[in-house]
C-alpha cells in the first residue's frame, strides 16, 4: 500500500502552492494529483505554478495526474477541460463530463468525487479506460472491500480517502461569498481567506462543518490512521491525503512510517489536527472516530 | 401549501364531553378502529413495524388522549394527565387530526405551521401519516357503518355536526361524500 | 404542451396526481432503490402494476424511479427493481449509476431510460455522455443552473431534458452530497434517504422548538414560529460572528412563474417534487400547474392566482434558476 497526494482543495496563493509541491518532492509518496478542483475563477491566481511544480514532482519520481473540475457548468469550464488533455499527464476524472475529452481507451484516473458504489460502475468506467480508482470516502468497510477485489481484477488500482477534510457537498452557489454578502460573481475572492476552509458550528457551539468557496467539507479531519491494516486486508493499493496547511512532509511521512508498521495509530493520531474521525469507513456515522476523543 | 385556518372545538362542546366516562368511550373507539383495520387491510403492511408501536394522540382541545396501537387495533382514551407509555406523542387541535385523516391538510404542512407538534419516534408517526394517507379513510363512513342500522341517522348527526363546527369530519378528496 | 410529471407516494396519491391532471407520476419501490425511502411509503409490485393500469386507462404514464447507487455486492436487488418495473409496464426508469444504466440499457434495451437528478448531469458533455453511452433519453436537470444556461445546454444535446419546478429544494448539487450521512450514516446515494426521521429528535428547551439530527442541533425556533423539518442544508449555524442559514434558508422552490421562460428554453418536461407529501397536497399542486401549462401553451399568461395560493404563508424561491441566488 502506497501513498497519494490529492488536489489541493482551498484557495492557496502561487508562493504557497510552489512552497507545497516543493516540499512534496522529498516526501514518502507514489504520486501527486494537482489542478484546480472546486473553483475555475481561481485558477488564474496560480496555474503558473502547475509547470514548474510537474516539472519537479515528475523528476522527483513521482506519477503525476492533472485533475478536472469537480462540478462543470460555465462553457470557459469545459474548454478548461478539454485543454486538460493537451497537458500530457493522465487526467483525474472528478466530473465525469470530463469523460467526453478523453479519447475511448485512453488511460484515465477516476477521483474521490465521482460516483463509483458498485462493481458495475467499475466495470463501466475499466472499459472506458479507468486505471486508477479512489473511491469515494462515504463508503463502508464491506463496500470498499467488494470493490477493491473487483478493481484487482479488472486491473484497476483501488484508493482510499486516507487523510483530510471529507469532501461532503459540491454546490452551485459559493458559501464563502454569502457569508460575506457578496454575489458569487463579485466574490472578490474571499475563499482565500480561509486556507484550510471557514468553519461552520451548530447553534449549541457542536464543531460541525467547514466550507470552501462551493465546497462543503467535515470539520474533522478522516483519518484511516487505526484502519490501516483493515483497508490492506481488503486489497486497497493506496491511501489517499489531501493536503492541507503545515508541514504536510512531515504527515505523509507519518503515514508511510503507520503503513510500514513503525508508528502507531496512537502515535500518528497524536501527530493530526483534530477532530478527527473515520466512521463512514468504520463507523455508524461519518463523524464517529475509533481512537479516543482528545 | 398553507395550513387554513383550523376550527377549534367550540369550547362549550368541549365541556358537554368533559363528564363523558371514557370506558364506553374507548369500546366505541375500538370498535371502529377494528372496522377501519379490516377494511384497509394495506395500512397495516405499509405501517410495517412501526404497526405495533404506541402512538399517544392528542387532542389538545378535548379533555381526553388517545392511545392508540394500530397492529392491535386499539384505541384507548385517557384523562389528560394520566401517565401512560408511549412511542410517539402527536399534539394538536381535533381539526388538525381530522384534517389530515381525511385528506384535507397536508401532514408536513401542518407540522411546519405548528398545527400539529410530534415528539419521540419520529419515524414511526411519518409511516403513520403516510399510511392513512394512503388508506383514503372516511370517519363518518365508518362511524355509519359500526352503527348498524342507526348508519343513516349517524351520517346525517355528522354532517350537521361538521357544519356547525368546520371539522373535516368525512373523506374531503372529490371522492368523500356526504 | 409541456409534460407534468408529478410525485407519488402511495397508490392514492397516484390516482390524485392523476385525476389532478398529471402527464405522467413518479414512483418508487418500498426499499433502498429509490431516493424518497422513507417510512410507511412507496409502492409494492401488486401495487405498482395497480397503479400503471390505472394511470395508462386515464392516458397518463408512470415513471419508476430506481435513482440510488446500488450497494457494492448486493446490484441484483436495483436489476430486480429495473426488471419489475419493465414487466408491470412502466413507461419510462429513472436511473443515475452508470453501472446500473449499464446494466439497463444491455439487458432490457426496449425500456425507456431517464437520467435521474441524483446523476447530476450538469452541462451538455455529461448529457451526451449519458446518451451516447445508455440511450438515455430524457435528463433532469440538476438545480444548480440558470434558464439561460439551461436554453444553452438544448440547443447542443437531442435528449429531453426536465426541469425542477416546485416543492423541495436541495442546494447542493444532488447525488453528490454526503452530508447527511456524515452525520447520520444514512445517505440519499446509498440509501435514499436524507436527514432520516429515525434520527430526528424534537425537544422544547426553555420555550424553543429544538431539532437535532445524529445529536447535532439543526434548528432552534422560538414559540410560534414556523418549524421546519431538520434537513441538514437548511439548518441555522455559525460561523464566526455569523449566525444565520450558512447554506440555504428554509423555503420551497416555486418556478411557476418561469414557465414560459422554461418553455422557451426548450424544456420537455416539469417536475414537481414531493413524493413524501400526502395526497391532498399533491392534488392541489399537480392542479394549479396544469392550468399553468395549459396556459401557457395557449400563450396565456399564467393564472397566478391559482399559484400564489400554494407558497402563500410559506418563504419560496426561484432557486438558482435566477442567476442571484449563487
Amino acid at each position: 500500500m502506497d501513498l497519494t497526494v490529492g488536489p489541493n482543495f482551498f484557495f492557496w496563493d502561487a508562493a504557497a502552492v510552489r512552497q507545497f509541491y516543493r516540499s512534496l518532492a522529498d516526501a514518502p509518496v507514489a504520486r501527486v494529483v494537482l489542478g484546480e478542483v472546486i473553483c475555475s475563477k481561481r485558477l488564474p491566481f496560480w496555474q503558473d505554478e502547475i509547470p514548474a511544480a510537474v516539472e519537479t514532482l515528475l523528476a522527483a519520481g513521482k506519477d503525476v495526474a492533472v485533475t478536472s473540475l469537480a462540478l462543470i457548468t460555465l462553457k470557459r469550464e469545459r474548454r478548461l477541460t478539454a485543454d486538460l488533455i493537451g497537458m500530457g499527464l493522465p487526467v483525474e476524472v472528478n466530473d465525469l463530463s470530463a469523460l467526453r475529452h478523453i479519447p475511448e481507451g485512453a488511460p484515465f484516473w477516476v477521483g474521490p468525487l465521482v460516483n463509483v458504489y458498485n462493481e458495475g460502475t467499475l466495470r463501466w468506467l475499466a472499459r472506458r479506460g479507468a486505471v486508477r480508482v479512489c473511491l469515494p470516502p462515504e463508503l463502508p468497510l464491506a463496500s470498499v472491500a467488494v470493490l477493491a477485489a473487483a478493481a484487482r481484477e479488472l486491473g484497476v488500482a483501488a484508493e482510499v480517502w486516507g487523510h483530510g477534510k471529507l469532501p461532503l457537498a459540491i454546490s452551485g452557489r459559493c458559501y464563502h461569498a454569502r457569508l460575506h454578502d457578496r454575489a458569487k460573481d463579485s466574490c472578490q475572492f474571499v475563499c482565500g481567506e480561509d486556507p484550510d476552509g471557514r468553519d461552520v458550528e451548530t447553534l449549541d457551539g457542536q464543531k460541525f462543518l467547514a466550507v470552501n468557496g462551493v465546497q462543503t467539507l467535515s470539520q474533522s479531519t478522516a483519518s484511516m490512521a487505526w484502519q490501516v491494516e483493515r483497508l490492506r486486508d481488503a486489497g486497497v493499493d493506496a491511501l489517499r491525503l489531501s493536503p492541507e496547511t503545515g508541514d504536510f512532509a512531515a504527515l505523509c511521512r507519518g503515514y508511510a512510517d503507520r503503513i510500514a508498521g513503525g508508528l502507531s495509530p496512537e502515535a500518528l493520531a497524536a501527530r493530526l489536527r483534530g477532530p478527527l474521525s473515520d466512521g463512514f469507513l468504520a463507523g455508524s456515522a461519518g463523524v464517529e472516530w475509533s481512537g479516543v476523543r482528545a | 401549501m398553507p395550513a387554513a385556518e383550523l376550527p377549534t372545538m367550540p369550547r362549550a362542546l368541549a365541556l358537554a364531553i368533559r363528564p363523558l366516562p371514557l370506558l364506553p368511550l374507548s369500546v366505541a373507539l375500538g370498535a371502529v378502529a377494528r372496522r377501519m383495520t379490516r377494511s384497509h387491510p394495506s395500512m397495516l403492511k405499509r405501517l410495517g413495524d412501526h404497526g405495533g408501536k404506541r402512538f399517544l394522540i392528542d387532542p389538545t382541545d378535548l379533555p381526553f388522549v388517545l392511545l392508540m396501537v394500530p397492529a392491535r387495533a386499539s384505541v384507548t382514551a385517557l384523562r389528560r394527565g394520566e401517565r401512560t407509555a408511549h412511542d410517539a406523542r402527536l399534539a394538536g387541535p381535533l381539526s388538525a387530526f381530522l384534517a389530515m385523516l381525511h385528506g384535507a391538510e397536508d401532514g408536513d404542512a401542518l407540522f411546519f405551521s405548528r398545527d400539529l407538534t410530534i415528539e419521540g419516534d419520529t419515524s414511526a408517526v411519518l409511516a403513520l401519516r403516510n399510511a392513512i394517507d394512503d388508506a383514503e379513510l372516511d370517519l363518518s363512513a365508518e362511524l355509519a357503518g359500526a352503527g348498524g342500522r342507526f348508519g343513516t341517522l349517524i351520517r346525517r348527526a355528522l354532517e350537521r355536526t361538521e357544519r356547525a363546527t368546520g371539522l373535516a369530519l368525512h373523506r374531503m378528496d372529490d371522492h368523500g361524500e356526504f | 404542451m409541456m409534460e407534468l410529471v408529478c410525485p407519488a407516494g402511495t397508490p392514492a396519491a397516484l390516482r390524485a396526481a392523476v385525476e389532478a391532471g398529471a402527464h405522467a407520476v413518479y414512483c418508487g419501490f418500498a426499499d433502498e432503490t429509490n431516493a424518497r425511502n422513507f417510512p410507511g411509503l412507496n409502492f409494492s409490485r401488486e401495487e405498482l402494476a395497480e397503479g400503471i393500469s390505472h394511470a395508462h386507462a386515464r392516458g397518463a404514464k408512470v415513471l419508476v424511479a430506481i435513482n440510488t447507487f446500488p450497494r457494492a455486492g448486493a446490484e441484483a436487488i436495483w436489476h430486480r427493481g429495473i426488471a419489475d418495473a419493465a414487466r408491470a409496464g412502466a413507461d419510462a426508469v429513472i436511473l443515475a449509476d452508470l453501472g446500473l444504466l449499464a446494466h439497463a440499457a444491455e439487458a432490457h434495451p426496449d425500456l425507456r431510460l431517464h437520467l435521474s437528478v441524483q446523476a447530476a448531469a450538469a452541462n451538455p458533455d455529461a448529457i451526451n455522455l449519458y446518451a451516447s453511452a445508455f440511450g438515455v433519453r430524457r435528463v433532469v436537470l440538476p438545480r444548480v443552473l440558470t434558464v439561460d444556461e439551461i436554453a444553452a445546454i438544448n440547443r447542443e444535446i437531442d435528449v429531453e431534458t426536465e426541469v425542477f419546478a416546485f416543492g423541495g429544494l436541495c442546494v447542493m448539487a444532488e447525488g453528490r452530497c454526503s452530508l447527511s450521512s456524515y452525520v447520520t450514516g444514512q445517505s440519499p446515494n446509498m440509501n435514499g434517504v436524507c436527514s432520516p426521521a429515525s434520527h430526528v429528535v424534537y425537544s422544547e428547551e426553555g420555550g424553543d422548538l429544538v431539532s437535532r439530527l445524529g445529536g447535532f442541533t439543526i434548528h432552534r425556533t422560538p414559540k410560534a414560529a414556523p418549524a421546519p423539518y431538520p434537513t441538514l442544508c437548511k439548518g441555522c449555524f455559525t460561523s464566526d460572528e455569523q449566525t444565520g442559514h450558512i447554506f440555504e434558508d428554509p423555503v420551497s422552490l416555486d418556478a411557476s412563474h418561469l414557465i414560459p421562460q422554461l418553455a422557451r428554453a426548450g424544456v420537455s418536461a416539469l417536475k414537481i417534487e414531493g413524493r413524501q407529501r400526502s395526497r391532498a397536497y399533491v392534488a392541489q399542486v399537480v392542479r394549479a400547474f396544469r392550468a399553468a401549462v395549459e396556459a401557457e401553451a395557449a400563450g396565456q399568461p399564467m393564472p397566478a392566482s391559482a399559484l400564489a395560493r400554494l407558497t402563500e404563508g410559506q418563504a419560496a424561491t426561484a432557486g438558482a434558476y435566477a442567476k442571484t441566488w449563487r
